[in-house]
């Protein structure tokens, strides 16, 4: 099943030297994730959860420790390479969504795609113009992000994150600025991208609600994995969905 | 990435923000637009000088007779009597770079027609001296070869005697006047020419040929001045050293000797003149220069708060793949549009306005290409020079803590 690992990581550690202090974000932390799976890592602040998102989001390099992504050892790749990497292998979800301003939403969702240098514009268009109905925003390609919603930005964001085509899919928080309701049809339109396309998915959150939705925690303290769990009943987001009582705006 | 997407991206950037584009751009268009309308001003008034120069004969030389030695004992000066006819046909035959050469015979007198009479100057010289003098005939003709062979009782008169003779306006041309007891008959008149550049009226004359004067006024072989042209005016100084070593040798000078005559050009007064008038581009091209320079700041000062603005879009850019060079690129190429697009509007607008000043202040205007292109290179330049420090500072951010920038 070696072929099927999307992640290895193996005894990971980043320090951080902050003057004479030197600070151990993580302290050896070895998992893998495989096709498919939709993980959520969990810690609490100061558990290394942003570290490690950063090192599994190719924007940061272990001190020590291998990671390989896809099959490709990232410790060994200079600054260029690892900006490759990003854009071809991944796909980023932000808390904050960080859509352009000003920008329609499918130049936003466009906006990997002009790293990428063997696309036409055509090619470019249609495959922005599919992420978007992909995430139910196929009508909304000329709205900026400030005629959207939270939740209609943050799909325009998983729309860009899945424009590429990556191998995974990370999520930051990206439930954190959005009420229960709009969290749950984002994790909704997340399982179904995990269950009905098979992206691996790979979402870092403290909420323990959030959690429930996934198929396997990650539990991080103090730099270190302290469990690492599969979830046998996956709770369906469409369902808690219909669950909640109706809104009141509506 | 492709040039095409650099480019795209960097108009889609600032497409976001048109206003502050267009006022960053309007430091460049106020610079380029000064240069250019400061050099034309400038170059305009030079070439109007320096036209209203070669209306005088730019190219012209003068040979006046200077004082001879006799026993040590330095004689005569500006009356001395040296020049003769011999000299001006040595010009006219060695010269390579004299055009044309005119002795010039003058004496004064009482110009009489009927009842009126004026005192003025008479102007023995040769059919070339028009060429020279850019002498314009307004009616009639002027004299030939022939008529100086013949010493021909024919004249042109100038203004200033037409009016003083020829009150009424009737034509002077074929009337006879009278100088002193010679009659003469008018064949042509000259365009005014109005005041030399000493105050002198150049109007106030009546020309014959030299012969004429010669012959049947002062009796005398000698000439008062010759008068040549050089070939253009650059030669002006080759011609003067060749026209030293021919009338050296037709006055028999030895090596010893000074020279018993002097050769002038207008060459001093252009220089004066057209160095004042370089000055006077020099220091309003350096006023215009500033400009773009603070246009140029304008752009850095712009850009540095534009990377400090979109410091969480850098971080984007990088976390779904853009490099550092992308990033850097992409900055620098938004500073280049902003600078050329500036730069071609300045230019239009600069053209313009020289245009604009000519017609509303008469002044004379001269766009020259080197300024545009010249303008147009400096603002490109701007663009890269102000516009690659923020876009390094761009390049070099953490897109981790470029992501989480509040």
């Amino acid at each position: 099943m070696s072929s099927n690992k999307i992640l290895e990581l193996q005894q990971i550690k980043r320090e951080f030297v902050m003057g004479t202090e030197t600070v151990r974000a993580l302290k050896g932390v070895s998992f893998d994730v495989f096709a498919g799976e939709f993980v959520t890592i969990m810690g609490s602040s100061g558990s290394g959860k942003t570290t490690l998102l950063n090192i599994l989001g190719c924007l940061d390099k272990p001190t020590s420790g291998n990671y390989l992504l896809d099959g490709v050892n990232v410790s060994n790749l200079s600054r260029n390479e690892l900006a490759r990497l990003r854009n071809h292998k991944i796909g980023f979800v932000f808390q904050a969504y960080n859509l352009l301003p000003r920008t329609s939403a499918l130049e936003n969702v466009e906006l990997p795609l002009f790293y990428n240098p063997e696309l036409t514009v055509k090619e470019r268009r249609d495959r922005a113009l599919g992420a978007l109905q992909a995430v139910k925003l196929g009508d909304r390609e000329d709205h900026t992000p400030s005629q959207l919603s939270g939740g209609q930005q943050q799909r325009v964001a998983i729309a860009r994150a899945l424009v590429n085509q990556p191998v995974m899919i990370l999520a930051d928080e990206a439930t954190g600025n959005l009420d229960t309701r709009t969290s749950y049809e984002i994790m909704a339109l997340m399982q179904e991208l995990n269950q009905q396309e098979g992206k691996t998915i790979v979402f870092v959150t403290h909420e323990p609600d959030i959690a429930a939705f996934s198929s396997r925690t990650v539990m991080l303290r103090d730099g270190k994995v302290v469990k690492d769990s599969k979830n046998e009943n996956v709770r369906s987001a469409k369902e808690a969905l219909a669950a909640l009582p109706p809104a009141e705006d509506y | 990435m492709s040039a095409i997407n650099l480019i795209m991206i960097a108009l889609k950037a600032l497409q976001r923000n048109k206003l502050r584009a267009f006022l960053t751009m309007l430091g460049i268009i106020i610079g380029v637009a000064a240069v250019i309308a400061m050099v034309a001003i400038g170059q305009g008034s030079k070439e109007s000088i320096q036209s209203q120069l070669s209306s005088m004969g730019s190219n012209m030389i003068t040979i006046l007779p200077s004082s001879n030695v006799a026993g040590g004992v330095r004689i005569g000066g500006e009356s001395f009597q040296s020049l003769t006819i011999v000299d001006v046909q040595a010009i006219q035959r060695n010269a390579e770079y004299v055009s044309a050469v005119s002795p010039v015979a003058s004496t004064k007198g009482q110009a009489i027609y009927g009842a009126l009479n004026w005192p003025t100057s008479l102007q023995g010289v040769a059919p070339s001296y028009f060429d020279i003098r850019k002498l314009t005939i307004l009616d009639g003709v002027s004299f030939s070869d022939a008529d100086v062979a013949t010493a021909a009782k024919v004249c042109v008169l100038g203004q200033t005697v037409i009016k003083n003779l020829f009150p009424s306006g009737e034509s002077p041309v074929g009337k006879v006047i009278r100088l002193g007891s010679i009659p003469l008959q008018v064949i042509g008149t000259l365009e005014a020419k109005g005041q030399s550049s000493f105050g002198q009226d150049q109007d106030d004359i009546i020309l014959t040929p030299y012969t004429t004067v010669q012959k049947r006024i002062l009796a005398t072989i000698y000439f008062q001045s010759i008068y040549a042209s050089a070939i253009s005016e650059g030669a002006s100084e080759k011609a003067t050293n060749e026209i030293i070593d021919i009338l050296r040798t037709t006055h028999r000078l030895r090596p010893a000797d000074e020279n018993n005559f002097q050769v002038r050009t207008m060459e001093e007064l252009i220089k004066t003149l057209s160095s004042t008038t370089s000055l006077l581009t020099i220091l309003l091209t350096a006023i215009a220069g500033i400009s773009l320079v603070i246009g140029g700041i304008g752009i850095m000062n712009i850009m540095y708060v534009s990377v400090t603005e979109r410091t969480r879009e850098i971080g984007l850019r990088m976390s779904i793949g853009a490099r550092g060079i992308d990033i850097l690129l992409q900055f620098l190429v938004e500073a280049i549009i902003i600078s050329v697009t500036g730069g071609i509007i300045g230019v239009i607008l600069g053209v313009t306005s020289a245009k604009v000043i000519t017609l509303t202040l008469g002044w004379p205007t001269l766009v020259s290409e080197s300024s545009i292109i010249l303008s147009f290179v400096v603002c490109a330049f701007t663009g890269v020079f102000f516009g690659y420090y923020p876009a390094q500072a761009a390049s070099r951010l953490d897109p981790i803590e470029a992501l989480r920038y509040e």
